[in-house]
């Protein structure tokens, strides 16, 4: 983004949480460096529900962790600003970063097995995350009580005395999220919290998190692959391939006209739209370009992408808005792709199909 | 971490620097494993090529000084008998590695066998190995080798069999625990599945994953046997004379050491270096191959 | 045509507890029933779904058709020969004509061997001597279309899908006669799970192989299989043509897991069916109707009798006291375009 777009954005989004700008970030290994994120930027408004998807690879739970600076050792920030009403995360010293953990921000993980301490009763976890606060003991498990029947734990008196694996994965994953409600977050980051679950658990956790988004009027960074669950529980999406931003927009851009020959795929290939029985699903063919060392020339979806023409071996494309196809403009549905260039307008006719339905062989490299 | 899904993304497949050449430039970044395989190399070296360094027979008495200090001619200096220190260090260093080679192959393969056994077999096998290893176990060395040494005398391989026995338990008990972790894991399932007898997923499936980390428990515990060794060769259970070993070395230039400190530091030092060399380099191969503990960046 | 696989009031248990505790605890029944009274037939050429939440004993099943568990009661009947009294040593030949793929892609091959190695170490086991590993290597990998040179690579140096497919190569290694897939499309992205349905829809096109597909997601299940039971708990609550069972679910389990399968449509935002509360352990087995505590239906005799298993159509059974969707249902037309209580508001 340019330093021109900065300024026209930020006094206008007065209403504006979590700011991330130009995030990039590597990853050390043997082997080198692996580009992981690079050039995100990303709002997310107060009281909304921000739904990152893509697919394994993509950095969606890299971003969460970078934002709530929980990263492995081996990563490391090369450029961009993270604010968090305003303030800077990636300039705060390790302790004023543990406050906004505890007070502004909580993190809500896929695993509910492991993210619970085995040898803590729920009480004493739920005692324990209050810690700032100076109120009796007391008046800690009432409201730990309460927090617990407020995400549907079955009589929560008799319950907070109980173990971790004396519930099952769904009740635990409840028990995280009152938890990470109980500190009253501004911003509740949830990394995959419903791919451990079963169906029917994964849709009780959805409205879960849906009311609760509403009692408590908080904003929910949601990272998911599962676009059935982002379409349902989001109010703005953003598409991340390959460690970029490849769309962003609210909930009905990305899902009704999405303007991202990626994201077009992707939507295509969920085998939850195929209402017709089939047996071939389309695919996306080709792999994921490997990010070691050096991130390929031009457009990153170039090698799978249906419409490739020239540009997109050259010109990596900026963020173009879907709708007037401007760059500079701080527009809500915007996509990396020239194709959304208005310059480029006589090829958008060509798209018509995007991906062949029944390509078996997509995954041969 | 996401991280490692980025690195497995294929595009095409990128011709990269073989895992050994990676592990070697691993090493060259870590000064002590370095120093610990230069240390290594140079023991393993001289004990190899002992019979052209050695300037004298070791235990050919010199017709020079006794408890002489180091000159040209002895670069050790001389012990009570006249002979040749220097020579009897490097000889002792061949007898440390045979006793270490020794004792540790033979724990390791018994160890392997036994661990292998309890970790994949029946219940009451695991548990009735897991009894004996314990109860060996639980004997303290150096009773055990005074007992051992008083019914078979004093030698070399007394104190091979003393290293071996009480070795096997830790080795059992690591490759069991680690078989009981693989043996649910989905491939062995998945091996038995498709009709693999038992010995082929032992021997094929579970083994090589077992071994690794066992070699480097190994090599840690060489010195650890390089000074039992030398410490019964010192009380007089190990080695017979006139066979150099550390150990004798050590003591005779203890009963000396106030005609001459020479015999002692000559002694003393090679154990010393030969510890910390193993050390190093199995602290160095234990980052190396665990990539928990790694930091890349 | 014949029935390949024939499996007949199949019930398997597990301890609980050990023999002292149960004596010490006076339990009486020291077991808990993973499967119970699970009937099924798979015909070559076709497709079985077997769809449940974790749980639900569907992969125990998959594990007692191989003979890695012991049925306690029932019969597996494989071509008419029947299986469950045989010992590991007879079961061997049987292993040649069913393949299993289990749900992990990489962490089901053996992690030092190559990809030759690892497809074609069937022959190895099965002692066939007669054929060039290379050239088997070569055919196999062709097959589910990977080049050549994966043969050298290692498990770890494979995409999930990748791997996937080299889990289907083994599994064709020997020509097998039934492929049981657990779960084979867990751990893959949406572009590739296609790849793999596609890969084995055209496979078993190809060779008339029988398979057994095993997995909570409905969306793999709809396009794979002809037919479909739906487990709860160790037990069948509904088995039919898939199509049959998509479009018109007698079971209220059945159309709570439908309901249950968020659309990627912000606008097609469900009137769900939902089931209370959590799937309860199989140490605490609920009485008569196991679904009961979690059944929007439910009323007082589900928790009392036993509920009969019942024909809708021809090959379409249930068990419930309460079915939905039943012709004299008044209801029935709101079930519309597949699934189950799914209606659209508008935006």
């Amino acid at each position: 983004m340019t330093q021109a777009s900065l300024q026209a954005t930020t006094p206008e989004r007065a209403d504006t949480l979590l700011e991330v700008r130009d995030l990039s970030l590597d990853f050390g290994s043997p082997k080198g460096r692996i580009h992981a994120l690079r050039d995100i930027s990303l709002t997310v408004p107060r009281g909304r529900i921000v739904g990152v998807v893509g697919e394994s690879g993509s950095g969606k739970s890299t971003l969460a962790y970078a934002i709530i600076r929980l990263l492995a050792e081996n990563a490391l920030v090369t450029q961009g600003e993270i604010f968090l009403d305003g303030r800077n995360l990636l300039e705060l010293s390790p302790r004023q970063m543990r406050d906004i953990r505890g007070q502004r921000m909580s993190m809500i993980f896929q695993d509910p097995m492991t993210s619970l301490n085995r040898v803590l009763s729920v009480g004493d976890h739920m005692i324990d995350i209050q810690y700032r606060d100076s109120a009796p003991k007391a008046e800690k498990r009432r409201r730990a009580i309460e927090a617990l029947g407020r995400v549907g734990i079955p009589d929560p008196e008799d319950r907070i005395q109980n173990y971790p694996h004396q519930f099952s994965g769904g009740m635990r994953q409840r028990i995280c999220i009152a938890m990470a409600m109980l500190v009253e977050p501004a911003l509740l980051l949830a990394d995959e919290p419903t791919t451990a679950l079963d169906a029917t658990m994964e849709v009780q956790i959805i409205d879960l998190l849906k009311r609760l988004q509403q009692e408590l009027g908080c904003s929910i960074l949601f990272v998911s692959h599962h676009l059935g669950t982002v379409a349902e529980l989001c109010d703005d999406v953003i598409v991340m391939y390959a460690g970029e931003v490849v769309e962003s927009g609210s909930v009905r851009d990305i899902f009704h006209k999405p303007g991202h020959p990626y994201t077009q795929a992707l939507l295509q290939c969920d085998p939850g739209r195929i209402r017709e029985k089939t047996r071939r699903l389309p695919t996306i063919p080709g792999n994921v370009p490997n990010l070691l060392n050096r991130v390929p020339q031009g457009c990153i979806f170039k090698t799978r992408c249906p419409y490739v023409f020239e540009r997109c071996h050259e010109e990596h494309p900026p963020s173009y808005d879907v709708d007037s196809g401007r760059v500079d403009s701080g527009a809500t549905h915007t996509a990396r792709c020239h194709l959304r260039d208005p310059a480029e307008a006589s090829r958008d006719k060509e798209e018509g199909h995007l991906v062949q339905g029944g390509n078996e062989e997509g995954g041969r490299p | 971490m996401p991280a490692t899904d980025m690195t497995r993304s294929e595009g095409q497949p990128m011709r990269e620097p073989s895992a050994w050449v990676q592990h070697w430039r691993q090493l060259c970044r870590n000064p002590l494993g370095l120093l610990g395989l230069i240390l290594v190399v140079l023991m393993v070296g001289s004990a190899l090529l002992a019979n052209v360094i050695v300037p004298y027979d070791p235990a050919q008495v010199m017709v020079g000084p006794r408890l002489g200090p180091p000159t040209w001619h002895n670069l050790m200096g001389t012990d009570q008998l006249g002979r040749d220190t220097f020579s009897r260090v490097i000889m002792g260093g061949q007898v440390a590695l045979i006793v270490a080679l020794a004792s540790l192959s033979a724990a390791l393969s018994l160890g392997l066998l036994l661990g292998l056994v309890a970790g994949f077999g029946p219940r009451w096998l695991d548990n009735g190995l897991l009894l004996l290893l314990d109860s060996v176990r639980a004997f303290p060395v150096i009773i055990f080798a005074l007992a051992v040494v008083t019914l078979l005398g004093p030698s070399l391989y007394t104190v091979v069999f003393v290293v071996a026995i009480t070795s096997i338990p830790v080795y059992a008990r690591v490759v069991r625990t680690q078989t009981q972790a693989l043996r649910d894991h989905e491939y062995v399932l998945a091996e038995r599945a498709m009709g693999a007898s038992t010995r082929r997923i032992l021997g094929v499936h579970i083994m090589p994953n077992v071994i690794g980390p066992l070699l480097i428990l190994a090599s840690m515990d060489v010195p650890l046997v390089i000074a039992l060794e030398a410490g019964l060769s010192f009380l007089g259970m190990g080695v017979r004379p006139p066979t150099p070993s550390w150990g004798t070395i050590l003591n005779n230039g203890y009963n000396y050491i106030q005609n001459s400190p020479w015999p002692v530091i000559a002694g003393g030092i090679p154990i010393i270096l030969t510890t910390l060399g193993f050390t190093f380099l199995g602290e160095a191969l234990r980052d190396i191959f665990d990539p928990k503990l790694r930091r890349d960046l | 045509m014949n029935a390949l696989l024939e499996v007949e009031n199949l019930k398997v248990r597990f301890r609980s507890m050990g023999m002292l505790r149960a004596l010490a605890t006076r339990t009486s029944d020291p077991y808990i029933d993973a499967v119970c009274d699970v009937s099924f037939q798979v015909r070559p050429g076709e497709t079985l779904g077997l769809v449940g939440e974790s749980g639900s004993g569907k992969s125990t099943i998959a594990r007692t058709l191989m003979g890695l568990n012991p049925a306690h009661s029932g019969s597996i009947r494989f071509d008419g020969r029947e299986l469950t009294d045989l010992s590991q040593r007879s079961y061997k030949p049987f292993r040649r004509d069913m393949a299993m793929m289990f749900q992990d892609p990489v962490g089901s091959l053996s992690p030092r061997l190559t990809v030759r190695s690892l497809i074609t170490e069937p022959f190895l086991i099965h002692g066939i001597r007669d054929r060039d590993r290379d050239v088997e290597a070569k055919r196999l990998l062709e097959m589910v279309g990977l080049s050549e040179e994966f043969a050298q690579r290692f498990p770890h140096q494979l995409s999930g899908g990748q791997a996937r497919r080299v889990g289907v190569a083994r599994a064709l290694a020997l020509d097998p006669r039934l492929i049981i897939a657990d779960e084979p499309t867990a751990g893959l992205d949406v572009s590739v799970q296609g790849e793999v349905i596609n890969l084995l829809a055209r496979l078993q096109e190809e060779l008339g192989i029988g398979m057994l597909v095993i997995t909570h997601n409905l969306n793999v299940v709809r396009h794979i299989s002809d037919h479909m039971a739906v487990m709860y708990l160790g037990r069948f609550v509904e088995k039919g043509p898939t199509e049959e069972v998509f479009y018109r679910p007698r079971h209220p389990y059945t159309e709570v897991l439908l309901s249950a399968n968020p659309e990627p449509d912000p606008d097609a935002r469900l009137e769900r069916i939902e089931a209370r509360g959590d799937v309860p352990s199989l140490m605490q087995r609920p009485p008569a109707c196991e679904f009961h505590t979690r059944c929007p239906k439910a009323q007082e005799i589900c928790s009392q009798v036993d509920p009969e298993v019942t024909t809708a159509e021809e090959g379409h059974t249930f068990r419930c006291h309460f079915p939905v969707n039943t012709p004299e249902d008044p209801d029935t037309d709101t079930v519309g375009a597949g699934s189950a209580g799914r209606s659209s508001r508008p935006g």
